[in-house]
């Protein structure tokens, strides 16, 4: 994942509160490698009728060059389901504006590079009602947490840790494997607190005495 | 010492360090993955690195296991043999389609004793707040999560804040669970517990079962909540003794001893506290597209015109793909099909309250019975239970998570209504332009009998009277 500071493009209105992961991406799609691409399953049902074809104003095929998306409270509720976040950002989405996100959404978003911005309510009406006449540029800027549409800038809201994190494009596994020493020892600890914390119809594991040695 | 609640207990037990900026790093005791996990497994293949805990983990099917013959599609077939080629090349212990110990991951954890108090669960599915149940912290993760654990065994994780849900008094007959969970949510909201572990305490919540615990703590996520959790006591401990991965008699004793200190201390505080009169509770049904779209089962199709702002318009959005007018009686509501199933619903304490009410009727739609695992299926067949559910024109089938998602080619067709069990009913997730309305198992079996959203409390007097 490669990190980012600034981004520039096209802001559309998804005007609807509860965009859950079950419409971001319909269930059936999700046996699909990631090679493939998930921007075509993006909203899916919502976007095309069942014969497949698109409904032309639909707001992300009337804009799809469209970066950023800005929806109403609690976006992304539901499921686990990283497909939703695969979803948007393989469609060109690099940003979603909302009041509220569902809280696992909002981790996988970070987790690849999609920037959950929280917004006021009063913030969402008012950049909603900026773009009832199609599509505008807007800029978002991750270093001071603001997004400029038109002449007015907004503040978002994004925990600090995230905020690094896609800066930096950080990678969890290579930070978390650079505490090796303390995740062994922490885990003799635990086992020996909790013997059970290893299932015992693991015997042959547990005489094997692989519980008290790091990985 | 400053008092301490169930989540920091819970948390300190698994903290290995925490960052400056306040972000912890936990082990993670149980990691249980299934057939959707594939992504997280080709992460893995792709940096090379092995599962570091594979004891720990453990691989079932179900999100796309058939329940009636064979895998529907080849890429349904795909999915399952991913699973089991994944698990067998790290050496981990997976209950595939043929294992007697198969069945949905929220169930099945429990069932083998895989789910204890104290422990930290990961699983990468929402629901994952079920095993919370048992005084244990668990909470569902996305896929560069579950890579995570799989890597190191190990959830980078910021602490949540602590929501206290008390419910007094006790439940009405014919009100369960899951009437106590959508009345929440119907309260809160969809996003009420955003960013909060809620603990569920008060005196309905203690005299439920580990089944009725394991649904409320379920549909947590459904309000929002990532982690939901009920502390231990003397019921937990009778559900856990003796199952297959559960501590032996060695340990037992040192566990009783331990898992008796995780409760709340009694001065402990939350961040947000909520009150609930568990005897105002009714049956409860959904109408719209969310679970917070929830009301009695007594009330009428709400009215837009009467909302302000963007919830009129959502609710005019989600009463017209339900098909539904405003002011209509929601028990004037015809349904074409039921569905009894999902790590909701489907536990054997659901199947026998579904049971009690079609005993000796006729249901006036087709509909499906699955069970939440095999074992569920075995003892249920073992209390006759399927008897009554297919004397009443019902399908008993397989186990796994079926119509609650889709995936395994159960599905609902496009207008058509189904009562159901499940935990969503968002638009198009039990099949595209399926209409689900969320319930009890007691009260689908009701409207499966009468063909309409019903009050399973009528049907219960009748058979009291007779
Ligand atoms: S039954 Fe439904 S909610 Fe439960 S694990 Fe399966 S798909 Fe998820």
């Amino acid at each position: 994942m490669t990190g980012w500071c600034t981004h520039t493009g096209l802001a559309v209105a998804l005007d609807r509160e509860n965009v859950d992961t079950d419409q971001l991406i319909p269930a059936r799609f999700m046996s699909t490698p990631r090679s493939e691409g998930y921007g075509d399953f993006l909203l899916h049902d919502m976007r095309k009728k069942s014969d497949g074809t698109p409904i032309p104003d639909f707001p992300i095929n009337a804009v799809p060059d469209a970066s950023i998306v800005i929806s109403r409270r609690n976006f992304g509720s539901g499921s686990s389901r990283e497909a939703a976040v695969y979803a948007l950002v393989d469609f060109g989405i690099r940003v979603v504006i909302a009041p509220s996100f569902g809280d696992i959404f909002a981790s996988n978003s970070v987790n690849n590079g999609l920037l959950p911005a929280r917004v006021s309510e009063a913030e969402v009406d008012a950049a909603i009602a900026k773009l009832v006449d199609g599509a505008q540029e807007v800029t978002v800027d991750l270093t001071d947490k603001t997004i400029r549409l038109g002449n007015t800038t907004i503040e978002f809201t994004l925990d600090d840790v995230w905020q690094q994190k896609l800066i930096n494009g950080w990678d969890d596994i290579d930070l978390t494997q650079k505490h090796k020493r303390a995740i062994a020892a922490s885990r003799a600890q635990h086992v020996q607190r909790m013997p059970w914390a290893i299932p015992v119809q693991q015997t042959n594991f547990r005489s094997a005495r692989r519980d008290t040695v790091s990985q | 010492m400053t008092s301490r609640r169930l989540l920091d207990k819970l948390w300190d037990a698994h903290e290995i360090l925490r960052r400056d900026d306040g972000t912890s790093l936990l082990w993670v005791d149980r990691h249980l993955v299934h057939e959707g996990s594939h992504h997280a497994f080709a992460k893995i293949a792709d940096r090379g690195v092995p599962v570091a805990e594979p004891g720990l983990t453990f691989g079932v099917a179900d999100h796309y296991a058939p329940t009636r013959g064979g895998p529907a599609t080849d890429a349904i077939a795909r999915m399952i043999a991913t699973l089991a080629s994944n698990a067998d090349k790290h050496g981990i212990t997976c209950f595939g389609l043929d294992d007697p110990r198969q069945g949905i991951v929220h169930v099945i954890g429990p069932e083998q004793g895989l789910t204890l108090p104290g422990l930290l669960i990961n699983c990468g599915d929402s629901h994952t707040s079920t095993h919370g149940a048992f005084g244990a912290l668990a909470f569902g993760i996305g896929a560069t999560e579950v890579a995570h654990v799989l890597a190191t065994q190990t959830v980078w994780q910021k602490k949540p804040k602590a929501m206290r849900i008390n419910v007094t008094g006790r439940l009405g007959p014919g009100v369960g669970a899951k009437d106590l969970a959508l009345a929440w949510i119907a309260k809160l909201g969809a996003d009420g517990a955003r960013g909060h572990a809620i603990e569920y305490t008060g005196s309905a919540v203690r005299s439920l079962s580990m089944e009725g615990r394991m649904t409320l703590c379920n549909l947590s996520i459904e309000g929002g909540g990532r982690f939901g959790m009920i502390a231990p006591d003397e019921i937990t401990f009778a559900y856990v003794k003796g199952r297959p991965f559960a501590p032996n008699d060695t340990d037992w004793d040192r566990a009783i001893d331990l898992w008796s200190s995780l409760p709340s201390d009694a001065d402990a505080e939350f961040e947000t506290s909520v009150s609930l009169d568990a005897s105002e509770i009714a049956p409860i049904v959904t109408w719209g597209t969310t679970p917070e779209d929830a009301l009695p089962v007594t009330a009428t199709v709400p009215d837009p015109a009467r909302m302000q702002g963007s919830a009129a318009e959502r609710a005019r959005n989600a009463l017209d793909y339900m098909g539904l007018a405003p002011g209509r009686k929601l028990t004037d509501i015809a349904v074409d099909q039921v569905f009894i199933g999902s790590c909701t619903n489907a536990r054997i304490e659901d199947l026998r309250s579904a049971a009690a009410v079609l005993a000796g009727r006729r249901a006036k739609v087709p509909g499906i019975v699955s069970p939440g695992s095999r074992q569920v299926k075995v003892q249920a067949e073992a209390e006759g239970l399927d008897r009554i559910f297919v004397d009443a024109g019902l399908e008993w089938v397989g186990s796994g998570c079926s119509m609650c998602v889709a995936m395994n080619g159960d599905h609902v067709e496009a207008g058509k209504r189904c009562a159901s069990t499940t935990n969503r009913n968002f638009r198009g997730r039990q099949g595209r332009g399926a209409r689900t309305h969320l319930m009890s198992p007691a009260m689908v079996a009701a409207a499966a009998v009468t063909g309409h959203l019903t009050d399973v409390r009528e049907l219960l007097k009748e058979r009291e009277v007779a």
